[in-house]
């Protein structure tokens, strides 16, 4: 279908600038998550691709093509906006037939077509409906029904899901993938679940004040965040500040935790380790050359059904412990526990 | 129970308070209405079904013949005809002029230039009517402004022979009524919010499409409702007629007119009003459902 290339964006409204030299390649047929902190620029960039406005400097070029020397409705890109933007002159029916209806596609498929997207995202029946007799998550079915119905040769989803309960959610993602997989649509979209984020997308980009962060697989941003923020923003990450000394992270009271590689750098440094790496265990407990080690206090078990999460204190660092409610030791706050961890899953990152 | 009772209880106690409010509002509202308009509309009323006007010294009775006479005499007709043909013609040049300018105005220009284009809609309220009407005859008029430019422009123009005309009536009022089309149409088509118009634009709509399909019925209340706000008037005018269509400028308005205040036969100039009254009931009631589906 086509590929769309990002190549150093910027725009400005005002003396605000929304977002700087943003350089992204969305792969042909990819499916693309863009996260980050709200009012990010996310919104703003998927204007830029679609051509709704166009970027102060930079280039957006979708298959090759620069989006300007294209007219909007000549481009093919299917965008569901953040607010829904439904007609509200116009039943459920008209909406989602409306792409189809100025393609001038034949009665009988646009029928066949907009039957088959709304019973996708579980509307069938609600046709005659306008879109003020609808709930806000009904709303935002009816959008991405519209966005998805003409087979767009790029799909640009603002926080498509944001309004569904998570079964219907879990439901919609699973939808959206296959039709995604089986038209090999390119799509870029927005979310602000993190979970969402890794599960369907093959690449996640994070935007943080106008600027991509870091970019990379669910996997590497995941297990190697360059940031403590994109460690933090995408799950859960405790971070250890500490100075580099002989390739080793001491932290304040004197404890020395090893990293993946030896730390090249000197002086003050943070890591980050993910809360499900960190085991809790017994004093005895024989561990392997490579583990880091640290005492901690033990403040407060939440309980989360299928999980525990255990709050430390280290010093007067906070500490996050995620185990299995399998695994899960019965411990009590106020006693000093063990933590160990893989010093591979110490992921220095940039304060 | 207990605990529902005292739940339930001060919002019903509510309730009637709430018709007080309403009528405690508005009432002061549609006093003033019957005061100033129904009592003196009811006066004329009572007027048209006399056969000279109620003064001493003047011998009069109640009769319908002000009523008849207009069904009697194709005249009248034919003026009604002529008026209301005139209030659809402004009412669509307004639309036609007014609605591409409110467009621009809401959705493509923006911050300050927005204001000052606004005002130059609204300066024209400002001015008074006469004025407004006699600087059009200086621009119509044989060898005026408007020739002379023409001249200018194409050497041996020649001359247009617009002052009184029907066309420099319609010039006039469509210049009188033009704000209202654009005031109401750049109300409704502010509130379209601009997404809906990207959205289908992405989706592969034309600009025709987009106008047609998603502009137009989303600010029809505001047509609709300039149309009406200019209609109403133009059909019962009279000033612009007189002034820019001399012989050619008579109407029902100008017919009413001068039974107040040359003729000064006020029963019938009371009993056309309310034939054009009704009239126009008539003609909103016929067209009600296309109102009513439009806002
Ligand atoms: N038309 C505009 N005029 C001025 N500022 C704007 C405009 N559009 C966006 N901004 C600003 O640009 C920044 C980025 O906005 P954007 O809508 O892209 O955020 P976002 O990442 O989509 O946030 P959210 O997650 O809340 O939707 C915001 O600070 C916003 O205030
Ligand atoms: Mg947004």
């Amino acid at each position: 279908m086509a590929s769309v290339t990002v190549s150093h964006v910027s725009k400005s409204f005002g003396d605000f600038q929304a977002l700087s030299d943003v350089s992204i390649e969305f792969a042909d047929g990819g499916f693309y998550a863009l996260l980050g902190p709200s009012g990010s620029g996310k919104t703003t960039l998927l204007r830029q691709i679609a051509g709704f406005s166009f970027p102060d400097s930079g280039e957006i070029r979708i298959g090759g093509e620069a989006v300007e020397s294209v007219p909007v409705e000549k481009r093919n890109i299917g965008m569901m906006f953040q607010n829904y933007a439904l007609f509200p002159n116009m039943s459920v029916f008209d909406n989602v037939a409306f792409g189809l209806m100025v393609r001038d596609t034949p009665r009988s498929e646009i029928k066949a077509r907009v039957g088959e997207a709304l019973e996708l995202v579980r509307l069938s029946g609600y046709d005659e409906r306008k879109p003020h007799q609808l709930s806000g998550g009904q709303r935002q079915r009816v959008a991405l029904a519209r966005a998805i119905v003409f087979r767009p040769q790029v799909l640009l989803l603002d926080e498509p899901l944001s309004a569904l309960d998570k079964a219907l959610r879990l439901g919609m993602q699973v939808e959206l993938k296959r039709i995604q997989r089986e038209v090999g649509i390119t799509t870029i979209f927005v979310t602000h679940d993190q979970e969402e984020a890794l599960t369907l997308s093959d690449k996640v980009g994070v935007l943080k004040d106008g600027k991509l962060l870091q970019e990379g697989t669910p996997r590497e941003l995941y297990e190697r965040p360059r940031t403590a923020f994109a460690a933090t923003f995408l799950g859960d990450a405790n971070l250890f500040n500490g100075i580099a000394d002989d390739g080793e992270l001491a932290l304040a009271d004197g404890t020395r935790l090893r990293t993946l590689e030896p730390l090249a750098r000197s002086g003050r440094m943070t890591c980050a380790v993910r809360p499900e790496k960190i085991a809790i265990v017994e004093d005895s407990a024989q561990l392997s050359s490579d583990s880091n080690v640290l005492e901690a206090e033990l403040e407060q078990t939440i309980f989360a059904g299928n999980s525990l999460s255990y709050l430390l204190r280290h010093g007067d660092t906070s500490l996050r412990v995620f185990a299995q409610n399998r695994a899960a030791a019965d411990l009590q706050p106020g006693q000093r526990v063990r933590l160990a961890w893989c010093s591979a899953d110490t992921i220095p990152v940039e304060a | 129970m207990a605990v529902s009772d005292t739940t339930t209880a001060p919002i019903r106690r509510h309730r009637p308070s709430n018709a007080r409010s309403i009528l405690g509002l508005t009432g002061p509202a549609y006093l003033w209405l019957v005061i100033t308009i129904l009592l003196p509309l009811a006066a004329m009323f009572y007027f048209s079904f006399l056969s000279d006007v109620p003064l001493p010294g003047r011998d009069w009775q109640v009769t319908l013949s002000n009523y008849t006479a207009f069904f009697q005499q194709d005249f009248y007709r034919t003026l009604m005809l002529r008026s209301l043909r005139l209030g659809f013609e402004v009412a669509l040049w307004c639309f036609v002029i007014g609605f591409p300018c409110a467009y621009v105005l809401a959705k493509t220009i923006k911050g300050r230039w927005r204001e000052a284009l606004f005002l130059m809609v609204i300066i024209p309220f400002w001015s008074n009517a006469l004025i407004r009407v006699f600087s059009w005859t200086m621009v119509l008029r044989g060898n005026g402004i408007l020739e002379r430019f023409l001249d200018w422009l194409i050497p041996g123009f020649g001359s247009l022979n617009l002052m009184f005309t029907y066309e420099a009536v319609v010039i006039g009022l469509v210049h009188s009524y033009l704000p209202y089309m654009i005031l109401t149409c750049y109300i409704s088509l502010s509130t379209i919010d601009d997404d809906l118009i990207d959205a289908a634009r992405s989706m592969g709509a034309s600009r025709l499409t987009v106008l047609r399909r998603i502009i137009l019925p989303l600010s029809m209340p505001g047509i609709v409702a300039g149309a009406v706000l200019i209609f109403v008037p133009v059909i019962g005018s009279f000033m612009e007629p007189r002034i820019l269509g001399g012989r050619e400028g008579t109407f029902l308005g100008t017919v009413i007119e001068d039974q107040f205040t040359s003729v000064f036969n006020w029963p019938l100039g009371a009993a056309l009003s309310f034939i054009l009254l009704a009239c126009v009931m008539v003609i909103f009631a016929v067209f009600q459902p296309i109102l009513r589906r439009a806002s």
